[in-house]
């Protein structure tokens, strides 16, 4: 390793938000020819780290040393111009242009469309991209657009690339084949950082980690040398286990029956076609699909949230007895003495209100109790502080609005919320997107605890690896329909996977 | 830092503060005012040569210079402040309401009609009920409208309360011109001189009423906001209509009954400038202050009880400007620029509540230590 000459070298490098401590004297190599998996928790700052290479942000102190020579990296611009380039979490491409428009987009020079094009048939050549120039944005799915923010960095000339998570929107074969383009570009001398969650990513992608802890380095190891408990160890800063706990299910009874559930978006397209399945009480029914493909319409339907074109969505009582819940809103299902608690995907922008503190988000189930028109904030705060306490949220106080929560900590407050009124049916949405190790255990936990409580659970996730642990059984949707549905103790990933890029899942060729 | 060498590293960068206390949040106020009065005083001693100081002398004067002057000034206060309270819900609920001028007028127009129409036909009280009643529907039927296209079909409310102020206007010019006495002078003048039907009682003296109901209207919106199911669903509909659908709030309904809210105030605040202030109607009677009341409500972070100082700083201003165009004979202007210095500061000091600026020295002075 010593030998290869280090792209970039980080030294000293601190940044910090208010009195927030991002990064604290971090000192990083990154070589050339090499695939460097940036590892570490929620709020360990991999990403504030990474933006100040590709000069989003400005460090307070340290020195970037790129090709070995100090460089001040300003602006975007001034990370281009010195080959760093980053792919965000969040693409930001221009939805109406195309491919070749938007890659082109913000440079220099004259415009040539043909030329542009031709340089992009051949950066795809070389790596092995599929991408079509003249093809708009709004007409690609989430791994061609991903295509294309790449395709875009290395048109700029970079040779120092960062990902960040690249693979959350992708499904487990377009995962692959991303990998395999990275590995050829690597193999080409370029230098690669992917930060990410995944530990089996990081076992067949990388060459060397780093790890991130609360703002700090805490050291390397080459991959090959590693495992993922000593990896994740190392993250942590204490030994965890990694296995999700999957009790049998004990004396499961059918508790929501959705039959032929037909739902259109306000836009006229189909977002669930047909779909029919039963979530017994006591299970953890799992939801696999790349993302977009009606997950979000399913849950919102069953939480009285998304009015439907056609079937039904029965509630089955402990006796037996149907309740029809569509066509009816949140508080007339509440009025029917069903307990129905959803933890939704936007958690800051449709579970709680940001802005708000905890007692006031406590409130959002409460508030209409007592009969005066003043609220009552008692209840709230005793349950904002059991929750707390329980979930060990970590929180200045009751009183902190909870945008300025770390993900993983907003999280256990809603989730806290939504099992303290002791529901029947828990209906959670990527209960751990975002959220580190530490956290997603958690609520794993929380999520296996309601279960043996008899509650029904739906868990619709999107790491295929969690989902194949903690289900009793898996629902994989395709693009609005039912693909299949599947035991979470005798499938696999790869039939999962099939299965969510084809409707009965089997060969792309068959 | 040992080496010299041509790294550049730029003059100053912004960063985002983390929550900043609030003693020292007030203290940047407090210079930015400051600051303002520094820049006005080099403008003035520039521009007209006067003392600074005897200007800003004056400015006091122009407010509070005598007993009456005092009461005028919290009069107006009072109206201002009513209104700003009125615009405030529906901010709180982003439904930015910036007809609160059309809604004090069709209010005022209300309460005109009753003195005019009811006049000989009713006793004074009952003309005065009908008055409240009619001038607060008024303002709130002018709130509903745009609230109820919002709520049906998502239409813009900052354009369709905009455009109700054009209609409220032309409404009260049509009736000037059918009510003018005498015929042909273009204007409607003092309403029942003699009878004084439909004039508000008077409490204490001429101004305190005025008063007396911005200190009801100040208490209650801040409860009512801060502590009431109502101003909770307000709260939440503003932050969020997604959470507030997820936890079976009817958005629309809320929307429709803020704006009800909203609109019934400012016709209530048109009620007193009709009924109790001017005794008549006019297309300026509202004098612009249903867009004061946006900036007012504002500055005031849409906390009532902060909304009474920022209105005064308002009037205040306001009155001293006029002040000191007639006592220095400069055009009314003039007190315009002084009043756009001040605000510009008091509002661009939010800046550096939220950001502070970290410079290059500054950085490489704390290395050396």
């Amino acid at each position: 390793m010593d030998k290869k000459q280090a792209a970039v070298s980080l030294r000293n490098v601190t940044k910090t938000f208010g009195s927030v401590v991002a990064n604290s004297k971090v000192n990083l190599d990154i070589y050339k020819g090499e695939i460097l998996a940036l590892l570490g928790e929620n709020g360990s700052g991999k990403t504030t780290l990474m933006n100040m290479l590709s000069g989003i942000y400005f460090p307070d102190e340290g020195q970037i040393f790129i090709n070995g020579k100090e460089e001040v990296i300003r602006s975007p611009r001034d990370a281009y111009s010195l080959g760093i380039g980053m792919v965000h979490q969040h693409f930001k491409l221009v939805d109406v242009l195309t491919a070749a428009e938007n890659i082109i987009l913000g440079m220099e020079g004259k415009l040539n469309l043909k030329a542009a094009t031709a340089k992009i048939a051949d950066i795809c050549n070389r790596y092995g991209f599929e991408v079509d120039p003249n093809r708009k944005i709004y007409d690609m799915s989430v791994s061609e657009k991903q295509t294309v923010e790449i395709v875009k960095v290395l048109y700029r000339g970079a040779d120092i690339l960062i990902l960040d998570e690249p693979t959350a929107v992708l499904t487990p074969q377009e995962t692959e084949k991303l990998f395999n383009v990275l590995r050829n570009m690597r193999d080409d001398g370029k230098a690669i950082v992917i930060i990410t969650h995944k530990m089996h990513e990081v076992e067949s992608l990388s060459d060397r980690v780093a790890v991130l802890r609360r703002g700090e380095y805490v050291g390397d190891m080459i991959t090959a040398d590693t495992t993922a408990q000593e990896m994740t160890d190392m993250m942590v800063g204490h030994s965890v286990t990694l296995n999700i706990e999957r009790p049998d299910p004990v004396n499961p009874k059918p508790r929501i029956e959705v039959k032929n559930l037909t739902v259109r978006n306000e836009d006229g397209i189909v977002k669930l076609d047909d779909v029919s399945f039963t979530a017994n009480s006591g299970e953890i029914l799992g939801i696999a699909g790349i993302s977009g493909c009606g997950q979000k319409e399913l849950l919102e339907a069953i939480a009285g949230l998304q009015p439907a074109e056609a079937g039904s969505i029965s509630y089955i009582d402990d006796n037996g007895e149907h309740d029809e819940l569509l066509g009816k809103d949140p508080l007339k299902i509440a009025a029917m003495g069903v307990t129905l608690s959803f933890v939704p995907e936007d958690r800051l922008g449709m579970g709680l209100v940001g802005n708000m503190d905890l007692t006031d988000n406590m409130m959002l189930r409460s508030f209409r109790r007592g009969k005066t028109v003043f609220t009552d904030r008692k209840a709230p705060k005793h349950l904002a502080e059991d929750v707390v306490r329980d979930l060990e949220v970590v929180t200045p106080g009751i009183t902190t609005p909870v945008r300025r929560l770390s993900g993983g900590n907003v999280q256990k407050v809603l989730v806290g919320r939504e099992i303290a009124s002791a529901p029947t049916v828990l209906l959670t949405a990527y209960a751990v997107r975002g959220l580190d190790i530490n956290s997603s255990y958690t609520i794993y936990d929380l999520i296996n605890q309601q279960k043996k409580a008899g509650v029904a659970v739906v868990f619709v996730g999107e790491d295929l690896d969690v989902l194949l642990e903690i289900s009793d059984k898996i629902l994989v949707l395709c693009g609005g329909k039912v693909s299949g549905i599947v035991d979470g103790r005798t499938t696999d990933k790869n039939t999962v996977g099939m299965m969510m890029t084809r409707v009965g899942g089997g060969k792309l060729s068959d | 830092m040992t080496n010299q060498d041509k790294v550049k590293e730029p003059l100053f960068h912004i960063v985002k503060r983390d929550a900043i206390p609030a003693r020292k949040a007030w203290g940047i106020r407090a210079l930015a005012i400051l600051l303002a009065l520094v820049v006005c005083a080099i403008i003035t001693a520039v521009l007209t040569k006067d003392n600074p100081l005897s200007i800003y002398a004056t400015i006091f004067k122009g407010a509070f210079g005598s007993a009456r002057k005092t009461w005028v000034t919290f009069q107006d206060l009072s109206i201002l402040l009513i209104i700003s309270l009125a615009l405030t819900p529906a901010f709180k609920m982003k439904f930015w309401n910036i007809g609160g001028e059309g809604q004090v007028l069709i209010g005022g127009l209300a309460a005109a009609a009753c003195m005019i129409q009811l006049a000989g036909k009713m006793n004074n009280v009952m003309i005065i009920i009908c008055m409240i009643v009619t001038s607060i529907l008024a303002g709130a039927f002018w709130g509903f409208v745009p609230a109820f296209f919002k709520a049906k079909w998502n239409t813009n409310e900052t354009l369709a309360t905009l455009m109700m102020n054009y209609i409220a206007t032309q409404l009260v010019a049509f009736y000037t011109v059918r009510w003018e006495v005498p015929k042909g002078s273009g204007k409607i003048g003092i309403i029942n001189q003699s009878s004084e039907l439909g004039w508000l009682p008077q409490i204490g003296n001429k101004y305190l009423l005025s008063i007396i109901v911005a200190v009801i209207v100040t208490t209650g919106m801040y409860i009512y906001l801060n502590y009431s199911k109502h101003g909770y669903e307000i709260a939440v509909v503003g932050e969020s209509e997604n959470t507030a659908r997820y936890v079976g709030m009817k958005v629309k309904k809320v929307i429709i009954r803020t704006m009800l809210l909203s609109g019934g105030l400012c016709g209530l605040a048109g009620l007193l400038l009709v009924g109790g202030i001017n005794h008549t109607v006019t297309t300026t009677i509202a004098g612009g202050q249903g867009f004061t009341a946006v900036m007012v409500s504002w500055l005031a972070k849409f906390n009532p009880l902060t909304m009474v100082f920022t209105s005064f700083l308002i009037v205040f201003l306001g009155r001293g400007a006029g002040e000191i165009s007639t006592r220095f004979g400069l055009n009314h202007s003039f007190s315009d620029i002084l009043t756009g210095i001040i605000l510009f500061f008091i509002i661009g000091c939010e800046f550096f509540i939220y950001y502070k600026i970290n410079f290059r020295k500054s950085n490489k002075k704390e290395e050396e230590k």
